[in-house]
């Protein structure tokens, strides 16, 4: 029964808080019908059986637990009652391509207008169905403001008139990426946990940038940088297992146990990317990202990868994006395509815009190491070290430098 | 809805006269598009006196209320139906006068 309820949960939160949001045009409203109708099927379920509709059977629930809070709310407070009926009228004329409720609730989440951290809150909050400690767990920040981070959010939409829709067809893009961004942070916070109490994966985290991403392309499977981010995040998940030793340290990719990667999701992160190149559409920043890491999980050998594949893919990538984060990792390749030497030299160019980045003074670490400037090295590790906020790289790196010779 | 849109200035009366005609274009696509509520330029800081009628006698006293770096220069009231039409007009104002600006709602 539990299961039936937490698959209830994963399969329909979003749908509930999407649909009461649209009738009562209140995410407030919204949110604690939907957590009231789950805490009913919690206590009815068991006794009664799961209904053959849970969706349908959650909705309406929720929508009479709605109805008696606006009862008893409107006979004591007016002006709440008032407030709702300015959202009347929001809907009314916008007809949209893609239209699913869940869809509006994502895009309302993630608007611009709201700042990046509460964006991801609300997000996980009302999109992703987790609760308020949980979302704090995940951010390493204290309950009581995460939920004030959530409640600031929601009284902004509201009183700045947020609209619920999908944006039209000339802002589409814009604000797709918008929400990829959101899904994109959650993923890397997970993938990349920060702190020094954090665990370095936060397989929590992971799994549900993955879970709300694959609906998102659910909702839009035409959009080439939805699934471009998908196929990105199950090639990255794909290797989570390899990643991190029994002993927490940062396994690099030239050093994992191919073996230990999953297959599956490294063969849907394959299919997703040869379905985009099939389109014959030009690629956007995550299906090039996906296109690159797709290179890297192709062979059973690290020495087999295809680094001319790899430094053309980053060439692309920079004539989107010429940020020195790019021109870093094209270096990497540069490095294993034509040596350490050529590589050096393009990360000498990009010292000044990355002097607080350790993944730099890690690559340059590594370059230094292999050019035989060992004193050089041992410097710019100590310098990845006191960077890195990941403590599985940190360990790496420290084993890494105190591995250097004399 | 209502929506004040302030502009954030470093300098006053600094608008040059081709800021001045966009201004002006921009007020008539205001109008033209019905999200016209009022509009106006304002005096520097320095022009400003705060008054404090709270008690008996009003006091008055020279200068800006906060001493900042950056202030209002002018703003508009625009009518729209929500953020996403008051933000795309603020931009087309924004590019107009050739500033940043700040949108907000009404209560």
């Amino acid at each position: 029964m539990g299961e039936a309820i937490a698959r209830a949960h994963h399969e329909e939160w979003a749908r509930v808080v999407a649909t009461l949001t649209r009738q009562f045009g209140d995410l407030d409203v919204a949110e604690e019908a939907a957590a009231d109708a789950f805490a009913t099927a919690v206590e009815r379920w068991p006794a009664d059986g799961v209904p053959p509709n849970p969706g349908g059977w959650l909705t309406t629930t929720a929508r009479r637990k709605a109805l008696d809070r606006i009862r008893r709310e409107s006979k004591r407070d007016d002006k709440h009652r008032q407030a709702q009926m300015m959202y009347d009228d929001v809907e009314r004329d916008s007809v949209s391509a893609v239209d699913d409720e869940r869809l509006r609730l994502i895009f309302t989440c993630c608007h611009p207008a709201l700042a990046p951290e509460a964006r991801v809150a609300l997000t996980l909050r009302m999109v992703g169905g987790l609760t308020v400690p949980e979302i704090a767990r995940a951010f390493l920040v204290q309950e009581g403001a995460m939920g004030q981070r959530i409640t600031r959010a929601k009284a902004k939409i509201k009183a700045a008139r947020i609209p619920y829709r999908v944006p039209s067809a000339d802002d589409l893009a814009a604000r797709v990426s918008g929400v990829l961004a959101v899904l994109f942070l959650i993923f890397n916070e997970g993938y990349l946990a920060s702190g020094p109490e954090s665990d370095p994966v936060r397989h929590d985290l992971t799994a549900e940038a993955i879970r709300l991403t694959r609906l998102l392309r659910e909702l839009m499977p035409q959009d080439g940088e939805v699934a471009g981010l998908l196929a990105l995040m199950l090639l990255t998940e794909a290797r989570r297992a390899a990643r991190v030793s029994t002993n927490g340290e940062l396994v690099t990719l030239d050093q994992q146990d191919r073996g230990a990667w999953d297959a599956a999701l490294v063969a849907e992160g394959h299919r997703l990317v040869r379905e985009r190149l099939a389109t014959g559409q030009a690629p956007g920043r995550y299906q090039i990202l996906a296109a690159i890491n797709a290179v890297h999980t192709a062979t059973g050998d690290v020495r087999d990868t295809d680094w001319s594949q790899i430094v053309a893919l980053y060439d692309q990538l920079a004539r989107l994006d010429p940020s020195p984060i790019v021109a870093l990792n094209r270096a990497v390749g540069i490095s294993e395509l034509h040596g350490p030497g050529v590589a050096l030299a393009i990360l000498d160019g990009l010292q000044s815009a990355l002097v607080d980045y350790h993944a730099y003074f890690a690559a340059r670490a590594d370059i230094l190491r292999r050019l035989g400037r060992i004193e050089e090295s041992r410097a710019a590790y100590d310098r990845a070290i006191g960077l890195a906020g990941n403590t599985a790289e940190a360990a790496y790196l420290t084993r890494r430098r105190d591995q250097l010779g004399q | 809805m209502q929506y004040l849109v302030s502009v954030i200035d470093r300098t006053s009366s600094s608008a040059t006269s081709a800021e001045m005609t966009n201004i002006d274009a921009f007020n008539d696509e205001l109008r033209g598009g019905g999200h016209w509520v009022f509009a106006g330029g304002l005096g520097a800081p320095s022009t400003a006196t705060v008054v404090d009628g709270q008690g008996a006698d009003a006091k008055f006293t020279d200068g800006p209320f906060v001493e900042t770096k950056e202030w209002l220069s002018g703003f508009w009231i625009i009518e729209a139906h929500d953020l996403d039409v008051a933000l795309k007009l603020a931009a087309a104002g924004s590019k107009a006068c050739n500033r940043r600006v700040e949108v907000r709602p009404f209560l």
